[in-house]
């Protein structure tokens, strides 16, 4: 009997770190037409409900370029973003100047998750910055992020 | 009557919706009030124009050909409608990107005249 409790526990265990790292991204076709003109689509659980409204107040001048869009389009967006963004997984919100982090790779989750990444090897030409998920992840705009299909280009 | 009237209607939404990119050539030139000049299109779009980026950065200097985005490395289909169908055929689109990149790479929007000039040497690319 103890066996049979054991057995799925022992699968369990090691089954979820593969999951872990999934996020299922919800279909929004104004997140998907808008966002991934420029970038690949960042599961909007990545950031708390707070950066994204301030990510999307920022439009204008977005990480130094130009991504404005019309009110009821970025109004609709931001309604996406805050409904399926993410909780206590982000880790902490704001930055030493207690405003919203805007980047996905500033935190908590994303620093732990990468410790072991260099500065130099983000800066491959093959890679070119931390933004760039597809790069190593190759699934990533999927939502699939698991460290099993982790491939790191030279 | 009916018939003409919806004659009228699809030809009223053809109109509206379905603009190819000389329509923009001929907006922009309406607009500044002079003719398009494909060779100053050609300098304007390949050369920085205050900016840290010029046109070609993303774009390249053949918009025959697919770019890459400067900063985030995606792929970006080819600018001229030679290669790519779906370029210049939504007012809405056309807008928004000129000022997007306009900002980008001027600090500033662009002229109709410079708009009118890169929709010349855009539509010259075969």
């Amino acid at each position: 009997m103890k066996k049979l409790i054991v057995l799925p526990l022992l699968l369990a265990v090691l089954v979820l770190p593969a999951h872990a790292d999934n996020y299922s991204v919800p279909k929004n076709p104004a997140f998907e037409a808008e966002c991934t003109s420029c970038h690949m689509a960042y599961p909007p659980q990545m950031l708390h409900a707070d950066s994204w409204r301030a990510l999307m107040n920022g439009l204008s001048k977005h990480f130094g370029s130009d991504a404005s869009l019309d009110e009821k389009r970025r109004a609709a967006i931001t309604d996406f973003l805050v409904a399926n963004a993410g909780g206590r997984k982000t880790g902490t919100t704001r930055d030493a100047g207690s405003q919203p982090l805007l980047r996905i790779t500033e935190t908590a989750r994303f620093e732990k998750k990468h410790r072991e990444i260099s500065a130099a090897t983000f800066k491959r030409a093959s890679i070119k910055s931390p933004a760039n998920c597809t790069a190593c992840h190759a699934q990533a705009a999927t939502g699939n992020y698991s460290e099993h299909s982790v491939r790191i280009p030279k | 009557m009916r018939r003409t009237l919806a004659i009228a209607a699809l030809l009223f939404a053809a109109t509206v919706h379905a603009e190819t990119p000389r329509d923009f050539l001929t907006r922009f030139e309406k607009e500044a009030g002079s003719t398009a000049s494909a060779e100053r299109g050609a300098r304007f779009f390949t050369t920085k124009q205050g900016g840290e980026w010029s046109c070609s950065s993303c774009h390249t200097e053949r918009p025959m050909q697919a770019g890459r985005h400067a900063k985030t490395d995606k792929p970006i289909n080819p600018l001229a409608p030679a290669a790519n169908a779906e370029r210049f055929t939504d007012a809405a689109k056309v807008d928004k990107w000129f000022r997007r990149n306009c900002n980008d790479t001027l600090n500033r929007t662009c002229s109709a005249q410079e708009k009118a000039d890169v929709m010349a040497w855009l539509l010259a690319q075969k």
